[in-house]
């Protein structure tokens, strides 16, 4: 409120005035100043990335193994198959939960207090650690299995997508306008008809790009594979077997001494940012959109 | 059933006058469609089996991480956390210097980027012309969602050897009598970790900074220009002390991200379990202990050590996440926030 | 082919709000009846209990009796069913925006299970010249998006769509409101055409509207049916005092 701020005194003398828009022109440099000091390194980094990433690949960089140590050439076509299977395995389990949550706690969360309880956790699960869901998922599933995984893998993977499509898929579908849903059940459209045909329909654009930034996220997430997923340096498309994965194996690559092995992890940084990319632009672009296509 | 009580009910109707007395196959089909209840009960049942998913994960958590931490802590107790022998062939586990590691890391990540974060998002939302501002918003949003492998391979070649070659022979120079810039120079440590830190955790600072301030009615802001004051005081007294329980949140929820963060940590603070005074010894963080020797550890002990580690890493990012994410929710009342 | 609506002792309540108190009258079938009365009298709140459209706000409740020809509606559980046989109209134009005009008209068949295309197809014609808006739109049928039309097609739009599924009362809550007077003057001669062969309840702020449409009126203030009776008697010779009031504009 204006009546709990307090003023300097307004004091006729010109050198308070000109303290004054002196600390307004400090403060205006400092922010331009964090802003530039902020802004041009990250730009900086961003070209590098993008700079050494381009120059690192090439056809071979998508289509072949490694070769071994030593010899020239070759690629990540494996970790990126690895990472395609994990985040298969990861989807199939953490959209449809994810949906299918985010569909609770904006459609039928009458007991507002459980949604607001969902909602909260939902959150602060998206801060934990992905390590500690490596964890958890080792001792669920490695352990009892004796063997690594690309299950493992995937469903670590697919239990940090589940909280973030939740949130997401909520957001979206509170942005059905009410009047919408309410049309639906004049027509004595059966409840769930209604949600799934007409309210999650319309806002399916902004649901779907939910689900790609989850994707996108998980892509690129490297600790929780360390001891599920494990590794691997050949091919292999088995569900029951280590498996190689894109982030990983740059984290291999780029802490060993072959500089073939480092031009490949600058290639694979390059292929996880422009997924990241992609997915960013899209959200924006459906954001802005709005979720009522074509709607006045 | 219900509905074939309506039917007969129905059909027993006087007719108004001049109505038709045969019904439209279309008003037939609608009245033989049936209560929908069973299936209604049975999808909201699903949906609720699935979002009380949410809570069955943190379940899970907590009780893989406390049964796999048995050993330790019937053990060493509490002394776990204050011994600072990490000794895996005797058998000695202390947890101190990895407690050390992640909370000077991260402080350290604070102390540079939430300066630099807040003048950005001040920037952003008071004093950024509009052309600039969906540019640099985007750019900040890409940044956040970089994967830490990608920031650990940067920091791993580009990052160290600046440090090693530039920034801290003018440290040692200049500040090495404190013994907070001493010793040899390898590049890698404590510095190295927290520089990195601070650039993962400054967009999202610096995204919600921008929410919370973007969320002080625009009424306030006018009420401080009304009574003659510069932008910076208007910033000042009309903004950021509204919003300040909501920076503390953002500030709060970068320290959260900070002390979780793994894989650009681990290739950068040098892997050694000890305290040192200096920011460019080498050192370790409770995320990197567990991501370097989880998949080497040789016996159940050392593997209940490390998971007891997670466990308290686990408690202390909860702990912190729901304090930041109550401080952001009262500025900004409870709507959706993005961005993590 | 409309039926009579008979309410007895409806009360309402948003949370500890009592907003309709006591409400007791009966409505002809195949007839117009206007409702009327100023804003927050709890008019819409009681179109909405007669399909059971209040509970769906989280703090709605409802008790008493409503009889939608000889079925009481509230003694099931589901109020689906009821719902299939009264059409609703909102008062801000609500077509559903992923869908073509066709498929918003057939909506309420469709989403119900209903295939057979060739019936469907006639449905949609029918309920699009009973709303006077097919030759508005018959080529467009399924290239356009209902909501890509006008305000008043898109009203007309929603009457077709409540009109497909062959109700036995259309509801109409300000139907008009929200849309310019050329569109509201096609709406009322709707009303004039469709109330022979349904029912019709009609809230409406505007008088003029209500004399013209309606055969019989309710005044309704404070959450209180003060009066209801045949149009001409309540606009010429009320019997309330307050209802005189409102009619001469003292209030509201």
């Amino acid at each position: 409120m204006a009546s709990n701020i307090v003023m300097p005194p307004l004091r006729a003398r010109a050198s308070n005035r000109v303290w004054r828009v002196f600390a307004d022109h400090l403060a205006t440099t400092a922010a331009v100043g964090s802003t530039i000091l902020v802004m041009a390194p990250l730009i900086a980094i961003f070209g590098y990335l993008i700079y050494k990433g381009a120059t690192s690949l090439n056809l071979a960089f998508f289509t072949q193994v490694p070769k071994p140590v030593g010899e020239v050439g070759g690629g990540m076509a494996n970790s990126i198959l690895g990472s395609g299977i994990l985040l298969a395995i990861a989807s199939l389990m953490g959209v449809p939960i994810g949906i299918a949550g985010g569909i609770y706690i904006a459609e039928f969360g009458r007991n507002r207090r459980l949604a607001n309880m969902v909602r909260f956790t939902a959150d602060v699960l998206n801060g934990v650690p992905s390590i500690v869901m490596g964890i958890a998922v080792y001792t669920l599933i490695v352990v009892p299995q004796k063997h690594f995984s690309a299950l493992a893998g995937g469903v670590a993977l697919g239990i940090m997508m589940i909280p973030t499509i939740t949130r997401t898929t909520e957001e979206m579908l509170l942005m059905v306008p009410l009047n919408v849903r309410e049309a639906a059940l004049g027509l004595g459209v059966p409840n769930w008809r209604s949600v799934v045909s007409i309210t999650l329909r319309t806002a399916s654009p902004g649901v779907i790009t939910g689900c790609m930034l989850a994707f996108a996220r998980v892509a690129g997430e490297t600790a929780p594979l360390l001891f599920t997923a494990f590794g691997n340096q050949f091919w292999s498309t088995s569900v029951n077997q280590p498996i190689a994965a894109l982030p990983l194996q740059i984290y291999v690559y780029a802490l060993s001494p072959y500089d073939e092995w480092h031009r490949l992890a600058w290639g694979g940084a390059l292929v996880l940012i422009v997924l990241i990319v992609v997915s960013v632009a899209l959200v924006r672009y459906v954001a802005g959109r709005g979720v009522l296509k074509g709607a006045s | 059933m219900a509905g074939q009580a309506d039917v007969n009910r129905r059909t027993g109707d006087v007719p108004a006058p001049g109505a038709d007395p045969s019904p439209s196959p279309v008003r037939v089909f609608l009245l033989n469609c049936g209560s929908s209840s069973l299936a209604d009960r049975a999808f909201s049942g699903l949906m609720l089996v699935c979002a009380l998913s949410i809570f069955a994960i943190v379940i899970l958590i907590l009780v893989e991480l406390i049964s796999g931490s048995k050993l330790t802590i019937q053990k060493f107790g509490m002394s776990f956390f204050f011994g600072s022998a990490w000794d895996p062939v005797n058998g000695n586990f202390g947890a101190l210097p990895f407690i050390y590691g992640t909370v000077v890391s991260s402080i350290l990540s604070l102390i540079i980027a939430v300066p630099l974060a807040v003048g950005v998002a001040i920037f952003l939302t008071e004093m950024c012309p509009d052309f600039l501002r969906g540019f640099l918003a985007f750019f900040t949003e890409l940044l956040a969602a970089i994967p830490s492998v990608v920031y650990g391979l940067w920091a791993v070649f580009v990052l160290i050897p600046l440090l090693r070659q530039y920034v801290n022979p003018f440290l040692i120079k200049t500040l090495g009598w404190s013994g907070i810039f001493a010793g040899p120079n390898y590049g890698i440590g404590m510095l190295a970790a927290g520089v990195i830190l601070s650039i993962m955790i400054l967009p999202i600072i610096s995204s919600l900074t921008r929410e919370v301030i973007s969320a002080v009615p625009h009424s306030q802001r006018e009420a401080v220009l009304a009574l003659g004051a510069t932008r910076w005081e208007m910033i000042r007294m009309g903004v950021l002390r509204n919003a300040r329980i909501g920076i503390v949140g953002a500030v709060i929820l970068g320290l959260g991200r900070a002390l979780g963060e793994t894989m650009a940590v681990t290739m950068v603070i040098g892997n050694r379990p000890e305290i040192a005074r200096s920011l460019l010894a080498p050192g370790y963080s409770m995320a990197s202990v567990i991501a370097n020797e989880f998949s080497e550890a040789s016996d159940a002990l050392y593997l209940s050590a490390l998971i007891e580690i997670g466990l308290a890493l686990f408690i202390v990012t909860v702990i912190v996440n729901a304090l930041a994410r109550v401080l952001v929710w009262a500025v900004t009342r409870g709507a959706p926030v993005r961005g993590t | 082919m409309g039926v009579e609506i008979e309410v007895s002792d409806l009360n309402a309540w948003y949370g500890t709000n009592h907003t309709l108190q006591s409400i007791s009258l009966r409505i002809p079938a195949n007839h117009a009846t206007a409702l009327i009365g100023p804003s927050g009298c709890g008019k819409s709140t009681f179109v909405r209990c007669l399909n059971r459209m209040h509970e769906t706000n989280p703090i709605g409740r409802v008790t008493g009796t409503v009889r939608v020809g000889q079925v009481d509606i509230y003694a099931q559980s589901s109020p689906v069913e009821i719902r299939r046989r009264i059409g609703m109209v909102f008062q801000r134009p609500n077509p559903f925006p992923t869908m073509s005009i066709y498929d918003n008209v057939a909506s309420g068949l469709r989403l119900n299970g209903y295939r057979n295309r060739k019936v469907l197809d006639e449905v949609v014609e029918r309920s699009l010249q009973q709303a006077a808006l097919w030759e508005e739109v018959k080529d467009e049928l399924k290239k356009k998006s209902g909501a890509s039309l006008s305000g008043g097609q898109q009203q007309r739009l929603c009457i077709a769509r409540a009109l497909a599924v062959d109700p036995e009362v259309m509801l109409m809550d300000e139907p008009a409101s929200a849309l310019d007077p050329v569109s509201t003057a096609k709406i009322e001669d709707l009303i004039f055409q469709l109330k022979s062969q349904y029912t019709i309840v009609i809230v409406t702020h505007n008088m003029q509207q209500a004399a013209r449409v309606a055969e019989n009126t309710g005044f309704f203030l404070n959450g209180k049916l003060v009066e209801f009776d045949a149009t001409h008697k309540i606009f010429t010779n009320p019997t309330d005092k307050r209802t005189e009031d409102y009619i001469t504009g003292r209030f509201g």
